[in-house]
């Protein structure tokens, strides 16, 4: 079956995204696809590459990462959710002229399309809110 | 057409629960995760008094153990992450209450 993943929760305000890593993770390890991980509202700092959690803690975006470059998922962040929650990928920084970017690499900003894509193409959409 | 609910707030939290059973029709599923899985306590039985036996419920024992739930209300099937997607794919839609 192909599956599509909802994140609305942030990483260490709520369960959600931790919720929805070890979903992801049996959803694949039981032979089914994930077309796409859409991160939205508070979702979105899931894409943070500057997190910093201590060591001996799970590094949630970090192990999101892990497992898109392992599977080759696609991680999308709401573009409009994100920039105004301080996500920005290179364009967005220049765009609204900042000095640094903190997108991480195996993540995109994109819009809600990519959310209403997702529900057309997936046999499932599986949200996991705040 | 039968629906998967998910519900991870105690009711407590939100009235996600509430709301849910009043959504749900039989040969629905209820599933119980994150904070969700404290409505297995003894004080908020009342709450599923009004389902039918077609109307199965589970709970993720990952979160149950999490928060010390050891001795589980018997009327809750526990599952782990792999029984989450296999009922993800027995029901045809999954619908989350927050």
């Amino acid at each position: 079956m192909i599956f599509s993943i909802v994140v609305t929760g942030a990483p260490y305000s709520s369960q959600a995204s931790a919720s929805a890593l070890q979903f992801s993770r049996s959803v694949l390890k039981l032979g089914h696809s994930i077309h796409r991980v859409f991160f939205y509202a508070d979702g979105v700092h899931s894409g943070s590459a500057l997190a910093s959690p201590p060591q001996d803690e799970s590094n949630i975006p970090a192990e999101w990462s892990e497992l898109a470059r392992q599977h080759q998922l696609d991680l999308v962040v709401c573009i409009a959710a994100a920039v105004r929650r301080g996500i920005l990928d290179e364009n967005e920084a220049r765009r609204y002229e900042k000095k640094g970017h903190n997108l991480a690499a195996d993540f995109t900003l994109s819009g809600l399309g990519q959310l209403v894509e997702a529900g057309i193409l997936s046999d499932r959409v599986v949200t996991f809110g705040a | 057409m039968t629906t998967l609910h998910v519900i991870n707030k105690t009711p407590s939290e939100s009235s996600a629960l509430r709301d849910s059973l009043i959504a749900m029709s039989d040969g629905d599923a209820l599933l119980l995760i994150e904070n969700g899985v404290y409505a297995t306590l003894p004080a908020y039985s009342e709450h599923f008094s009004r389902l039918t036996a077609n109307v199965q419920c589970y709970l993720l024992t990952d979160d149950a153990q999490a928060r010390g739930l050891n001795d589980l209300n018997q009327d809750f099937c526990g599952i782990d992450y792999d029984g989450f997607v296999e009922l993800s794919c027995r029901y045809s839609k999954v619908v989350s209450w927050f």
